[in-house]
């Protein structure tokens, strides 16, 4: 069994996401982290309420009971404190996975995250690593209000030493988080609380999803026809963009629907791909649209692939203002459904 | 009070009685930490501290003629650097100079190749004792990332520029070190500013909760820049920080290379048994500017240093040896002449050394480069057309 990147036999086509092992997101995230935890001896979780209590959205249930209070650690409120233990334990050797309650919480622990956990790779000349996965739920996870509904992709996005992985599923959560723990570099990776009790088919196999390939939700590479339009989204917002596709192909619209699984790396080539059939993007993002995923996204598919497109790129982020505390305007200040829909009819009846 | 402490001062009002209240108060409850002198400004031993826990003396002499060159060396080097500072061959370069007890003093009780040293960037003669390459310090200085390459079997992290963030790094390491029942002790320096910001008690909680072998060594130089430490913090002392935290706590006079040795080794000792985490505070004094980009006499009284020159550590540990007819003028010519040109030598390569490949800029960012990553480096352009042939191609034949 693998307990490094370069054992892994990428090539190896994933095991099906149809079945009927049926369970939770955050069942899946404990499968991941538990195996690997039994195969390496250095990997350990560290977080508030992740031990006694079970973790405060019981991802890590049974953990402490398994692994026993050296591997699975609460940790004293302290962000900023854990994140710098963090890199310490990594630079010993040890291959810490680090929970944040929420992804908002990690802002005070940026100088670590930011200035220390990216660069020491570099900063060392390639002799120091920073193996750390930093998980936890990132953003609107319902009526939170606007201090703990951050959405920190494309803020850590713009950091270079990082990668970053956001899954929309349970498999992907798995196999993605599986992924990170073995990687060498620090993974920042992004769940929801909204997604945790999702329920889908998760293999009993071993795998891993490689980072920087994206997945086609709706649509096919070797379709008869090519579908209208390519939606671009990563996350929690996938899930928005599969229904507003299948919505829309009652209409007769096809959408190529891509998960990026990753944003940091991102793979730009599956997103042209399909741009040469579709001529056309709309980029669901999550973040404020200002210097967003999506921009760089867009700003991408500008640069490479410019003569392809028949349609200006469109995008559909949050509404540029704090996410609000109110049920009905947090729904409407996200990327919904309806917002997703009216964006790509404009976009296919104008092209 | 000197004047650059004048210009900060408050207009005295009835305000201030009450602090004057509040300080005697305080200063009853400060007594509770130990202080240990044991080599006084005249290089008079304190006998009778001189010894260990089962009574050995505590240094030999001929450990401290070692150290005492060691310091020679360290001044000779601040002097080094000072110079190719200003010539422009140095990017900037701290001074060390007035604290070589300290970093020599706790270096010194820490086990070369077991225990680890988690630097900030002023206690450069405990990283050469622990096998830190002179020439390394000197490249970091001058600009080159290549400095921080710290050489195989050697327990040292990098330089850490920012204040604070190395000590929570040094709980991590530590707390590692004690799940993986190692015996090493972890030793984290920083200065008497950083025990303002939250690393320093976020690293101290951790540390003391977790029980860790680690020990928390404040350089107190009285300066954070240009802040005076009464203007840093409202404690009487740093070392009583670290009560709250329930870690042992102690206060030397970190111009004596004895009591720093003392606390030190007891602290590591402790630490090994399990005994936890140590606060040691030594008061010392930054003689220099903070670095070669500042000008303290700005904002320092002449007076003030002035009055410090006396304490410097470097007089006190001539003054022991030559009392014991271990040193004399002639001694201390030859080993600053000795000192000046290894270090003269050294600084030679470390400057010689040919400048990094752009490739390098590229190549240690993640374990494997990313293919996005890699076209950059490979075409040297951060320009986008040109990383994007094929639309460039399709750009061109629309012209």
């Amino acid at each position: 069994m693998p307990t490094t990147l370069a054992e892994i036999d990428f090539s190896k086509p994933l095991p099906s996401e149809q079945g009927d092992r049926v369970i939770q997101f955050r069942e899946a995230l404990r499968e991941a982290m538990t195996e690997e935890m039994r195969k390496d001896d250095r990997v350990f979780l560290m977080g508030e309420e992740v031990a006694y209590y079970n973790g405060a959205y019981k991802v890590s249930q049974g953990m402490l009971d398994e692994f026993g209070p050296q591997r699975i650690i609460d940790a004293p409120i302290s962000e900023n404190g854990f994140a710098g233990l963090a890199v310490g334990a990594a630079m010993y050797g040890l291959r810490p996975i680090i929970e944040f309650m929420s992804w908002s919480f990690s802002l005070v622990a940026a100088d670590q995250l930011l200035n220390n956990v990216p660069k020491m790779l570099y900063m060392s000349g390639g002799q120091w690593g920073c193996p750390v996965v930093f998980r936890g739920n990132n953003g609107a996870g319902g009526q939170l209000g606007s201090t703990h509904s951050w959405t920190v992709e494309a803020m850590y996005a713009n950091v270079p030493g990082l990668k970053i992985a956001i899954p929309s599923n349970p498999y992907d959560a798995k196999g993605l988080l599986k992924t990170a723990i073995v990687d060498d570099d620090p993974v920042f990776f992004l769940e929801s609380e909204r997604m945790l009790s999702d329920k889908a088919h998760v293999p009993q196999e071993e795998y891993f999803i490689p980072f920087g390939k994206a997945a086609l939700r709706r649509g096919t590479w070797s379709g008869e026809r090519n579908s209208d339009v390519t939606l671009v989204s990563f996350g929690r917002p996938v899930n928005f963009c599969v229904e507003a596709a299948d919505e829309l192909e009652k209409d007769g619209i096809v959408c190529d629907v891509l998960d990026m699984r990753t944003v940091r790396p991102l793979d730009i080539d599956s997103i042209i791909q399909s741009i040469k059939r579709t001529n056309k993007i709309v980029v669901v993002d999550q973040c404020w649209p200002f210097a967003s995923v999506a921009s760089e996204v867009i700003t991408q598919v500008c640069e490479k692939a410019f003569d392809y497109l028949d349609h200006q790129p469109v995008r559909v982020n949050t509404d540029d203002v704090p996410t609000p505390y109110a049920k009905n305007l947090e729904a409407e200040y996200l990327p919904h459904k309806g917002k997703i829909m009216r964006a790509v009819k404009s976009v296919v009846s104008k092209g | 009070m000197d004047q650059g402490a004048n210009v900060r001062r408050m207009p005295y009002t009835a305000w201030n009685a009450f602090v004057e209240i509040f300080m005697a108060i305080r200063t009853a409850y400060t007594a509770n930490i130990e202080h240990i002198s044991i080599l006084d400004e005249n290089g008079v031993l304190d006998e009778k501290l001189a010894k260990t826990a089962s009574g050995e003396p505590l240094l030999t002499p001929e450990q401290v003629l070692f150290l005492y060159e060691r310091m020679v060396e360290c001044r000779q080097l601040d002097e080094v650097a000072f110079k190719l500072q200003r010539s422009g061959r140095l990017f900037t370069y701290p001074q060390n100079k007035g604290q070589e007890a300290c970093a020599l003093g706790s270096g010194f009780a820490m086990r070369k190749g077991q225990d680890w040293l988690v630097p900030c960037y002023r206690e450069n003669a405990a990283l050469f004792l622990h096998g830190m390459p002179m020439g390394h310090v000197l490249l970091f200085w001058a600009g080159d990332e290549r400095g921080s390459i710290i050489p195989e079997g050697v327990k040292i992290t990098p330089i850490a520029i920012p204040i604070g963030t190395q000590m929570l790094h040094a709980a991590g390491i530590a707390w590692a070190q004690k799940v993986r029942k190692n015996d090493s002790v972890v030793i984290t320096y920083f200065g008497d500013g950083a025990t303002s910001e939250g690393d320093f008690h976020e690293a101290m909680n951790f540390a003391t909760v977790f029980n860790v072998p680690a020990i928390f060594f404040c350089q107190n130089n009285q300066w954070a820049i240009s802040v005076p430490r009464e203007q840093q913090m409202n404690s009487e002392t740093v070392a009583q920080k670290g009560l709250a935290y329930g870690a042992q706590c102690v206060q030397v006079d970190g111009n004596d290379i004895f009591a720093v040795y003392k606390a030190t080794l007891e602290a590591r000792e402790r630490a090994r048994q399990g005994g936890g985490v140590t606060l040691i505070e030594a008061i010392t004094y930054r003689l220099g500017d903070h670095t070669t980009a500042d000008d303290a006499r700005r904002y320092r009284s002449a007076d003030e240093v002035e009055s410090w020159k006396n304490k410097d550590p470097m007089i006190r540990t001539r003054k022991y040896l030559e009392a014991r007819g271990l040193w004399d003028e002639a001694k201390q010519k030859s080993a600053e002449e000795r000192a000046e040109a290894m270090i003269k030598k050294i600084a030679d390569d470390a400057l010689n050394f040919a400048p990094p490949t752009t490739d390098e800029m590229f190549n240690y960012l993640y374990a494997e480069i990313p293919e996005e990553l890699r076209r950059q480096r490979d075409t040297l352009r951060t320009n986008s057309l040109s990383m994007n042939p094929e639309q460039a191609r399709l750009s061109e034949s629309r012209r």
